[in-house]
């Protein structure tokens, strides 16, 4: 039976692990950068730009920085739990990477390459699921902490996932019907041959993006560690790496949630008003992972735009903005496309 | 009410309609106008590499002068210590000895001169009450420092390089400032 497992596939599989787990960590790390970068440059500001030219080595520096840090486990803490807070955040952040279509088959020397880790039939399922696996971190480290203002913004942060994610998952529900699959790697194939999804389900994707904000604890919905009310919130006690990890494991969760944005309802890494199918395989595949990139960037840079125009929510306008007004919109939404498909399809 | 100016605006207090609730316009309203800062111009100087031009009438650390021939002006006749409002200057003359006459003007000299940097407002006072052109302020200004005794200046901080021997420090210490001010 062992000699039954296809070893290329499994060396295939563990290259792409480690590169798209690194990738995403190094963007996370120029994500803080840009997000610098772009808050001074939309004050007027010029930014960090002392640390290498134009200042590109910040990032690394800072990391240097949360290091070297001294490192803080409070007397009246849950040991155990107090370190495993901020290690399930990063793991559940990084895990989420593992079904999304990076580009198409690339061609290695005479081997098909898919470049997705994991092509699994429930793609967006899974996703989902993780990411809601990620409020634990928050929750846990919060509890842990022993501390009133890390617990008042875990109990934030998770009362308000739980209560954008309906809106979410029931946009998300219109979304699937009209593709019929929950593959991510089919929807792009979709997208590609079609529209894009956005043109389909504009609404959907306004509530999608609204909801995205909010699970990705960003301005105007970052009350779990508002920072004038609740000093930093969850991680009011952490320092040092253990901080690092929770700030990198929101920059990369913002990361994933534009990517998932881009392939769900902007094609993914097809290049629009372009046919793909005149290139050569690799170079398509290339080109494709560009365009999926340019969209990130793009959607990162929208998070970033909106954090520093809009100003914080107050906790009961979330409240009435989830549910009394994205989730009536998005069950209304759902209910609109299925009347529509069931009208053309008749 | 009498408005005192035209720009007052009356609060509208009407409750807001269906697209006001909406918040979408107003965001994108507000979006835009972030967005517009992008292109404006930053008034940051990257401060280091580029210094903001001080005014021709900035009034910096004082120089002690030196003539041509790169002899001391001052003779430490006290003026400049009588005419400062914040007593930052002391100084203790000596005679000129035979033989010194390339090191000083005349046959008086400040032995030891000092001005306290933390006393001293840069008025230029001292500089006005000076009949021998032998202190002016400079366009630098005194720079930071760890402990409070070394602000006080001592004749090696505050003389300016010789003429002969160093020329380019030398023209570089008089600056732009004391080209206004005749020297001999």
């Amino acid at each position: 039976m062992l000699l039954a497992i296809d070893f290329a596939l499994l060396l295939e599989k563990l290259i792409l692990v480690v590169v798209v787990v690194f990738a995403s960590l190094g963007i996370a790390m120029y994500t803080t950068f840009a997000e610098r970068k772009v808050a001074a440059i939309l004050q007027d500001r010029r930014g960090p730009n002392r640390a290498g030219p134009f200042g590109l080595l910040q990032p690394l520096a800072d990391g240097m920085k949360l290091f070297f840090k001294e490192e803080i486990i409070p007397n009246f803490s849950s040991k155990f739990l107090f370190v495993m807070g901020p290690a399930l955040a990063m793991l559940t952040a990084c895990m989420t990477s593992a079904v999304i279509p990076w580009g198409d088959k690339i061609d290695f020397f005479g081997r098909t390459v898919d470049l997705q880790i994991a092509d699994v039939n429930i793609g967006i399922l899974y996703v989902f699921g993780v990411v809601s696996l990620g409020v634990y971190g928050i929750m846990i480290g919060s509890w842990a902490s022993n501390n009133k203002f890390s617990l008042m913004g875990g109990l934030r942060a998770a009362s308000q996932i739980i209560s954008y994610e309906l809106a979410m998952g029931i946009s998300l529900i219109a979304l699937l019907m009209i593709t019929g699959t929950l593959s991510l790697k089919e929807m792009v194939v979709q997208q590609q041959h079609g529209y894009w999804n956005v043109v389909l389900q504009p609404l959907g994707f306004l509530i999608f993006l609204v909801c995205a904000f909010a699970e990705c604890n960003r301005t105007p919905f970052d009350l779990p560690e508002a920072e004038n009310e609740l000093i930093g919130g969850y991680h009011t006690e952490y320092s040092s790496m253990k901080l690092g990890f929770y700030l990198f494991s929101e920059y990369i969760n913002m990361f994933v949630s534009s990517v998932v944005m881009a392939t769900l309802f902007f094609g993914g890494y097809d290049i629009p008003f372009f046919d793909e199918s005149v290139l050569s395989p690799n170079l398509a595949a290339i080109l494709g992972i560009v365009a999926l990139m340019t969209k990130v960037i793009a959607f990162i840079f929208l998070f970033m735009w909106v954090r520093w125009t809009i100003p914080r929510f107050r906790y009961d306008q979330l409240m009435h903005l989830g549910w009394r007004i994205l989730i009536p919109l998005a069950l209304f939404n759902m209910l609109a496309t299925g009347g529509v498909i069931l009208f053309f399809n008749k | 009410m009498q408005a005192l100016t035209n720009k007052a605006k009356q609060v509208d207090r009407a409750p807001m309609s269906f697209i006001e609730k909406m918040y979408l316009p107003a965001i994108i309203k507000g979006m835009s106008i972030t967005f517009s800062h992008i292109f404006k111009k930053k008034p940051t100087i990257n401060y280091p590499e580029k210094t903001r031009p001080f005014s021709p009438v900035f009034r910096g650390m004082q120089i002690l002068n030196r003539d041509a021939e790169g002899r001391e002006n001052c003779t430490a006749c006290g003026l400049c210590a009588v005419a400062c409002p914040a007593e930052a200057i002391t100084m203790e003359a000596a005679e000129r000895q035979a033989g010194e006459e390339n090191l000083y003007r005349e046959e008086k000299y400040a032995a030891k001169y000092e001005i306290n940097m933390l006393r001293c407002i840069f008025c230029g006072l001292c500089e006005e009450a000076c009949p021998k052109d032998a202190i002016y302020l400079s366009e630098t200004f005194t720079p930071a420092d760890y402990q409070r005794k070394q602000f006080i200046y001592s004749k090696n901080d505050l003389l300016i390089p010789h003429p002969q021997e160093n020329p380019e420090a030398y023209k570089k210490a008089l600056g732009n400032r004391a080209n206004k001010i005749t020297v001999n």
